[in-house]
């Protein structure tokens, strides 16, 4: 099933040309990762998704993103994002407490019940691997957990509000490898429910739990295929010198 | 050389922190001095709770009490009308105005506290005091009401700025971590930004109050100035610091009216004391 269907698509942030003429179709209950070097475009990419790019005054946009077969700038924007969660590049926990935060997505969405929130809490920190080891303490800031924890939290949290889609902006880059495995791990657990686009930094992060790979380079998607594809046999010689390390 | 050129600047230094140290302590103890004597003639609690200030007769009545009432309500009617209104303004120019507005509003209120307060005073004795004698049919509109509304556009600016401070040094990310989970404008703004600045928010508002209690000016010319314990905001008042300006020309240098003069000062500075060291606990908790 396709999930994105994007058609040429172009973004400006001021006189900036941010995304050039980009086309692409994303499946769903998958994982693509999009990688790149620095101002590539792969967080515009990500960012224009879930419609946060237009937070900035000076973004426009011209061409189609269909989303499940309905165009994303038609629909508001609480909508968009509530479908399509995010998980941002440093943990970023909501100066409250942990459960707050597991459960204000559910609040603004408009759960009062106290109950069904708990309920939705347990549920959320369990898929990202955090209900063991937070149970406890729930009352107690977010700010108190470790880097790693505090990013399985705002995974949980954007579980919480039950989206299709997951967006994850370099996820890993202030984690240890140890957290990072655990983030993977969680990541190719929820691909069974959710289709996941993760920027990364790590081309081996890509290569692990990719299923298809983008490789974006200067505003422009050079080439999008298989992950094995990609990384073994690319079409793009630039897609190979990246990946090999010749540039970044 | 070199040295010694370092050792004078230091001293320099320290002899210029000393220096302001040095005449704070001063005024203060001079505050003491004069004001204290006035319990040779009237008990602290007499003072502080007399319900009547009669300066000049014979024997003098010296009971702050009316001065006490009126500048707590003329305080707290400002704080009531420029607290909603500021903060309110404050998240308008941090999170909703667009770019050329919000530099045309925050000029505007800069604007605002760069007007004098005698001048404040005088536009508002023209306009405001004819309207609420016109709107309640009173006889006189110089009232408490009066004051507490010249007052809260003196707090605004304050509070304005320092609030939209506070509420500009929340991480952006916040608000986009509250957005990317589908919340609307409002809702990131009074979940998440409006808690994450209320520290500041709250200094804020403690240091446009500060600024009203030590007011003098405006409120001497448009309270109506009747030192008698009012019964409701539509009466005159008479403030604790217009009392001092008003009358401190007039006493004699060593009565026991000049001497409880400096004691309201001293009241005066204590009110403004606790206020301020309140402002710093809520802005040092921010900072932890």
């Amino acid at each position: 099933m396709v999930e994105f269907l994007i058609k040429d698509l172009n973004i400006w942030f001021g006189q900036i040309h941010a995304m050039k003429n980009v086309n692409m179709e994303i499946g769903s209950k998958q994982i693509l990762s999009v990688i790149g070097p620095a101002n590539s475009g792969k967080t515009t990419f990500l960012r224009m998704l879930n419609r946060l790019n237009e937070l900035n005054d000076n973004f426009r946009m011209t061409g189609e993103v269909l989303f499940g077969g309905r165009d994303i700038v038609e629909m508001d924007p609480e909508t968009v994002r509530k479908k399509i969660g995010m998980v941002f590049a440093l943990p970023l926990p909501l100066p409250m407490s942990i459960f707050d935060n597991v459960a204000y997505g559910v609040k603004v969405s408009g759960v009062r019940n106290r109950k069904l929130q708990a309920a939705a809490v347990e549920k959320a920190l369990k898929q990202a691997y955090l209900w063991d080891e937070v149970k406890d303490r729930l009352d107690t800031s977010a700010f108190k957990l470790s880097g790693g924890q505090q990013q399985r939290l705002c995974i949980a949290r954007t579980l919480a509000v039950e989206p299709r889609v997951i967006l994850f902006d370099e996820p890993c880059s202030g984690l240890d490898p140890i957290s990072t495995a655990k983030v993977e791990e969680a990541m190719l657990v929820l691909k069974k429910d959710y289709t996941i686009i993760l920027v990364t930094n790590n081309v081996k992060q890509a290569a692990r739990v990719g299923d298809r790979t983008a490789f974006f380079l200067s505003s422009e998607l050079v080439e999008m295929d298989g992950t094995d594809k990609i990384f073994t046999a690319p079409r793009d010689k630039r897609t190979d010198d990246y990946i090999r390390g010749k540039f970044g | 050389m070199r040295k010694l050129k370092e050792f004078v600047i230091e001293k320099l230094i320290l002899f210029c922190g000393l220096a302001s140290i040095f005449f704070v302590v001063l005024i203060f103890l001079f505050l003491l001095k004069e004001g204290l004597a006035v319990f040779k003639t009237v008990t602290p609690p007499q003072f502080l709770f007399g319900k009547s200030w009669y300066p000049i007769s014979e024997p003098p009545h010296l009971g702050i009490l009316p001065l006490i009432l009126g500048s707590l309500m003329v305080t707290l009617g400002a704080a009531l009308i420029s607290i909603p209104i500021g903060v309110a303004c404050a998240v308008y120019i941090a999170e909703v105005a667009p770019l050329k507005i919000k530099e045309i509003l925050k000029s505007g209120i800069e604007l605002l506290a760069a007007i004098p307060s005698v001048v404040l005073g005088f536009i508002g004795m023209v306009t405001i005091v004819p309207w609420i004698k016109s709107i309640f049919h009173l006889p006189t509109g110089l009232t408490a009401l009066s004051g507490a509304v010249m007052l809260a556009f003196m707090a605004m600016p304050t509070i304005v700025s320092i609030a939209e401070d506070a509420l500009y040094s929340v991480p952006k990310t916040y608000k986009e971590g509250a957005l990317a989970l589908g919340a609307t404008h409002w809702q990131a703004i009074h979940r998440v930004i409006l808690p994450a600045a209320s520290s500041g928010i709250m200094a804020a508002v403690m240091l446009g109050i500060g600024r009203v209690i030590g007011e003098t000016m405006a409120v001497m010319m448009i309270t109506g100035n009747a030192a008698v314990i009012p019964h409701s905001i539509l009466q005159p008042v008479r403030t604790l610091t217009a009392t001092i300006a008003a009358e401190m020309g007039e006493a004699v240098v060593g009565s026991e009216h000049y001497f409880a003069l400096f004691a309201v000062g001293i009241v005066l500075f204590v009110i403004s004391f606790i206020v301020n060291v309140g402002a710093d606990l809520f802005l040092h908790k921010k900072e932890q």
